[in-house]
This record gives structure tokens, sequence and C-alpha cells, in this order.
């Protein structure tokens, strides 16, 4: 049995403090194995973001027990947690690319922090990369020259590029329409199940479940998992769409 | 410092207008630094000019004397003794006077035709100040009735002396004019320079000198200069000087215990040593006048300004690229390297703003010095200072900037 690459156990999460305390997570518990494609879905204000961003290492987990990676986070050191974040491919809802950067140098600098490769392994790398995501011919264009389809596949190959082992992604069609986000969300699959990395990806795009090997489901912080293969998804899921 | 990627220079080559503006604001600020330090140094040194080129070892004032354009008299008789000194080789006399010199070129309204100049009367038989064209001829040229030499390096509204002087001077001629409605005429030209105090000089000897101070009583001198012995030695000789001076002998108490030995009062007397004496006139104008306030105070004033400038400019900068920063944060960038874009961000920006400013500068100490014969010149000390001074301007206010920065949450991004 392979050890899985996340796992949740009874993770409560809280914002706020004092009489303003409010409880946004209630008894997390979930795995997910090297590999596996999840989809997240559930209402807005579900907690889903807070769920992504605690795995994602970009906030400190509270209670309860969360290991990405083989690392404990619960009270970790922010050098423990920035560390981690090197291992994991994010995809954001809004592109984020740095503007003043070309695609292709985009894509470097999620190889600039992994000092063992050279300047030229690096721009072979996210040469390669833009390839895959097809934008071998847009490698020297800025961001504000792509159209949001093609923004969104340099986010997917700067997400990839540094082979990470998980790639977390928090509703990365949501900008796009329906023909462009469907192509990104099977380039981002292929490419991940090829490099063998997990996916944990939120949307509320009942068309690309299919890609899904496991959907978890979110309702008013707390977690409902179907496994794909064996259940059909849930009413409620597809009715968020 | 070095990245693959260097995203502070791409970052502010992005935005091109921002960083025009930005070598713009930084560049005036350099510019504002380098005109207050250099007029302030020009002033410094255009006052001790002639104190630096009189040729003597221990300089003998009164002791109501504070600077060379208020200087007072005092009776020669009182230096007699001071012959007998070990050391003592001989002591020259220097008359300062001021009058006002009629141009003799006027050419009428707008222009004034008179104005004050200074006016050096010395011994000529002594080499009392080393400058150019102060030579043996024209030492003997002032020995002539009414015979005066004149500062080439004078301020132009004195008239167009330097270039007439050659063309009468063909014709056997001599340029008449007058100082103090006493008549003189201009038998050669010397070169030492306007400073703030005198607008332009004059030499002569002393007897053309009591011609045109008629006031002045022969004997009542400004300045006794002593000239030691080749190989003697300059703190005895002070020691002899001040033995042998009539009086009290005070020192300034704020003086340091070297410093006090060659600057000392003696009864009515200040004695000097040459470096002292320098040292009088430069501390009179930095520190008892307002004017090297002034200077430093506007080269403060340039220093904050660019502080201003680059301070806005990092923080819209810094604020722009926020979202980005939360960005490379959650890739796993340590905010150490966000913290090092900023500072490449504020050195790259003073350096090119340096540049230009520079050139400005030497621009404008060139197009001054023509006018106003001030030696405003571009020294490498002054180009480092003022350099060191706009990576400062532009650390400091990376410095405020760049806790910005720890504003980009990377929890904030999904
Ligand atoms: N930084 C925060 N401070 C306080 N409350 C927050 C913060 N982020 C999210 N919340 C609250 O937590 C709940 C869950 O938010 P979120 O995880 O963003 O839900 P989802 O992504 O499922 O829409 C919401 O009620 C939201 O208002
Ligand atoms: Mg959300």
């Amino acid at each position: 049995m392979t050890e899985p690459i996340i796992s949740i156990d009874q993770v409560n999460h809280y914002f706020g403090s004092g009489n303003l305390r409010k409880q946004i997570l209630y008894g997390i518990t979930a795995d997910v194995d090297p590999g596996e494609v999840v989809i997240m879905t559930g209402p807005s204000g579900s907690g889903k973001t807070t769920l992504l961003t605690l795995i994602g290492a970009l906030r400190s987990t509270q209670e309860g027990s969360l290991k990405v990676l083989g690392e404990e986070l619960r009270n970790s050191s922010e050098a423990q947690r920035v560390a981690l974040r090197r291992n994991i491919g994010y995809i954001f809802q809004a592109h984020n690319l740095l503007n003043s950067l070309k695609a292709k140098q985009n894509v470097m600098m999620a190889l600039e922090i992994h000092p063992h490769l050279s300047i030229k392994e690096q721009a072979e790398m996210a040469e390669e990369m833009l390839k895959a995501v097809g934008l071998e011919d847009r490698m020297n264009y800025y961001p504000d020259e792509l159209s949001g389809g093609q923004k969104q596949r340099v986010a997917i190959a700067r997400a990839l590029v540094s082979n990470p082992k998980l790639v977390l992604a928090d509703e990365p069609t949501a900008a796009l329409d329906k023909k462009s986000g469907r192509d990104v969300v099977e380039i981002m699959r292929s490419l991940a199940k090829d490099r063998g990395s997990a996916i944990v990806m939120v949307t509320h795009d009942n068309r690309i479940l299919d890609v899904a090997d496991r959907l978890i489901h979110m309702e008013d912080g707390e977690l409902e998992s179907y496994d794909l293969e064996t259940q059909a998804p849930p009413d409620k899921a597809i009715a968020l769409g | 410092m070095l990245f693959a990627i260097p995203l502070a220079w791409l970052q502010l080559k992005r935005e091109r207008m921002r960083l025009i503006i930005a070598i713009a604001g930084i560049g005036f600020a350099v510019f504002l630094m380098f005109v207050q330090l250099g007029f302030r140094d020009a002033l410094f040194n255009s006052a001790i000019r002639l104190h630096e080129n009189v040729n003597g070892d221990i300089m003998l004032i009164s002791t109501r004397s504070n600077s060379l354009i208020s200087i007072q008299n005092f009776p020669q008789r009182r230096l007699y003794g001071l012959l007998g000194v070990e050391g003592v080789d001989k002591i020259s006399p220097i008359y300062v006077g001021f009058g006002l010199w009629k141009n003799p070129f006027w050419e009428g309204l707008p222009k004034s035709q008179t104005r004050q100049i200074m006016v050096l009367g010395i011994d000529p038989n002594d080499n009392i100040i080393g400058v150019e064209g102060f030579d043996d001829k024209a030492r003997s040229l002032i020995r002539f009735q009414d015979q005066i030499l004149f500062d080439k390096k004078s301020r132009a509204e004195f008239g167009p002396i330097p270039t007439k002087f050659p063309e009468y001077d063909k014709k056997g001629e001599l340029i008449t004019t007058e100082i103090a409605d006493r008549k003189v005429k201009i038998a050669g030209l010397f070169e030492l320079g306007a400073s703030f105090g005198a607008d332009g000089n004059t030499i002569t000897s002393e007897a053309n000198f009591l011609r045109i101070f008629t006031r002045r009583d022969k004997g009542d001198i400004n300045i006794g200069v002593i000239s030691l012995k080749p190989g003697a030695d300059l703190y005895k000789a002070l020691e002899g000087v001040k033995k042998s001076l009539p009086g009290k002998f005070t020192v300034n108490p704020t003086l340091k215990p070297e410093e006090a030995r060659e600057d000392f009062v003696v009864g009515e007397m200040r004695v000097l040593s040459k470096k002292s004496f320098i040292e009088v006139e430069r501390k009179y104008w930095q520190n008892s006048t307002a004017i090297g306030f002034i200077f430093t105070l506007g080269t403060v004033i340039g220093f904050v300004v660019g502080i201003v400038i680059v301070y806005q400019i990092l923080y819209t900068d810094v604020t722009d690229h926020l979202s980005e920063y939360a960005t490379l944060k959650a890739m796993g960038y340590k905010n150490r390297y966000l913290l090092k874009i900023v500072f490449q961000e504020a050195l790259i920006l003073s350096i090119m703003g340096y540049i230009p400013g520079y050139f400005l500068s030497l621009l404008m100490y060139t197009g001054t010095r023509n006018a106003t014969a001030l030696p405003l010149l571009m020294t490498t000390e002054r180009g480092i200072f003022v350099l060191c001074l706009a990576i400062t301007m532009c650390l400091v206010s990376g410095a405020i900037a760049v806790r910005k920065v720890q504003d980009a949450d990377p929890a904030d991004i999904f």
C-alpha cells in the first residue's frame, strides 16, 4: 500500500478571535493518493478555499493533523511551509502570472527556486512545458498579449514544470468560456497523469466531473467523499453547476 | 544578488513611464545636491584663494579682524621687534582695501559703471603672493606711480580688461581707469579669481595703495607676513613671536592644544601659521555666516525630495505587484527574495537617476564657472559623495517601501 500524498485527520479551522471567532471547517478527514485526481465541489462559503490553502501550506493548521507529502503541517514553522510550497503546483482562479515577464519567464520562475538547475536547463524545461500546453508560438508573449485560456495554460505550465507530486487548483476555469475551460482541464489532467502528480481541484463546473477519480463535497464546513468508479456523483454536487 | 530572471529590472522596464518619471525625479534630486554642495565648496574655496597663495609662514592680523572682507588695520611698527626672533627671515606688510572700480569700457545702462574691487598693497621687493602673472617683471611695473595689476579672473562687470589689455599692449598703451576716484593704469594681469567676498582683485605697491586710499596712513597695514629662513622650525618661531610681542597671551579655549600652538593672541595681535590663517577664514564662512548652513540645508532638501520621490515610486510599484508577490510566496519564494527585488529596484533607480543628474550638474558647473568666475568644479570626491547620497536615498526609501511587501499574503490569492 502506498502512503497517501495528503492525509487529513479531524482538521478544524477557525477565523477571527474572541467573540468573533467562527468555526469554518468541522472535523475534516480525507486522504488523497499519489496520482489521484480529486474534484472538490460545494456551495460558496462552504470552506473549499480554506481547506485548499491549508493543504497548500499557505495557512497554518490549527487543530487536527494535516500531512502533505509526508510533512506534518500542524505546528509547522514558516520555513517548513515555505519549503513545502516549492513541491506543490498552484493554479489560481485568476491566473496570477507576473505581468512584467514573458510566458516563458513566468514558467521559469517556478524553476528558479530549485537551485540545482542551470539557466539553460530551466529555459529548456519551460519551453517543453509550454509546448505541452500548446503555446509553442506564444513563449515570448507578455500575459496581457494572451487570451484568458492561454494565460491559464501558462499558469498550468508554471504549476507543472517542476514535476510536483501535488497540484492544487481553485476554480481554474471560472474565468474561462466553456470550450477553453474544458481544454484547460483536459490538458491539466493528462499532464498530471503523465507525471504521476495528484490533483485537488475545486470546481463548480459539472461538465468536467468526469475527469476526476474521486469527488469530495463540502457543505457548511463538513466533507463527504464519493468514489466515482463505484458511485454516481450526488445530485447536490451536480446541481451546483 | 543576481537571478536567472532579473525581475527587479524587468518590472521597472515594463512600466516605462513610471521609470522615466523616477529617473527624472532622482536625477533632479542628484542635481540639487550637486548644485548645493558645489556652490558651498566653491564659496569656501574662493574665500581662501588669497590665503592659500600668500607666500609666508606666519601671519599676523589684528585681533579685531574676523575675515578678509572686514579685515582691520594695525600699526606695522608693532612687528619691528619680531625681526630679532630666531628663524625669522623677513616681515612684509599687506595692505587690504576695497574701493569703487570704474569700468573703463562701460557701455552704458543697464550695466553698472562702478563696482567694489579689492586692492592689495604690497612691498614690490617681496614675492609675497604666489599667483600666475605676479612675477618679478610685474612687481617692477607697480613701482611706477599709479600702476596696478588686474586679476583677469575678476567678474566680467569690471570690464573686458583681459581681452583689451593685449590690444593696448601691442600699441604700447596702458588702459586707464579709476579706483576710488584715483586715476590708475593697468600695467599687467595676474590670475587669482573672484570670491563671494571680492568680485575682483588688483595688486599694487604700498605707495600706490596709499595714493588710492588717501585716508589710510602709511604703516597702517592689515596683514604682517613673516617668512622664515630655510630650514627654520615653525613652532620654535611661533614660540619666539609669542615671547617678543607685548601684551597678554590668550588662546581660543575651543581649539585643540596642537591647533592652539599655531593660532593664538598676544596683546592686540593674532598670530597664525599659514595653515591656521586659511582655516580661520574657512571657518568664518562655514560657521559665522548663514551661507554654509543654507547650502547644507539645500543638500538635505535635495536628499529628502529624493527619498520622497523614490518612496512614492517604489510604494506604487510594490502595491501594483502585491498579488504577484503573493503568488511568488505561494510558489515557495521567501520574503527575502521579495525584499531583494525592492532593494534592487531602489539601487537600479539610484544609479539610473544619478547618471543624468551628474551630467546635468557638469553642464551647470561649466556654465556657472564661465558666468561668475567662481571655482565651481566637479571633483571625484563630490561625485562619489553624491553617488553615495543617491544610493542611501534610494535604500532608505526602499527600506520604508519594503514593509508593504509583508502585506503580500499567499493565503489571500486562492
Ligand atoms: N480570511 C478570512 N477571515 C475570516 N473569514 C474568512 C476568511 N476567509 C474565508 N472566510 C470565511 O470562511 C468561510 C469559508 O470561506 P471559503 O473557504 O472561501 O469558502 P469557499 O471557497 O467554499 O467559497 C466563508 O464564510 C468566509 O466568509
Ligand atoms: Mg473559494
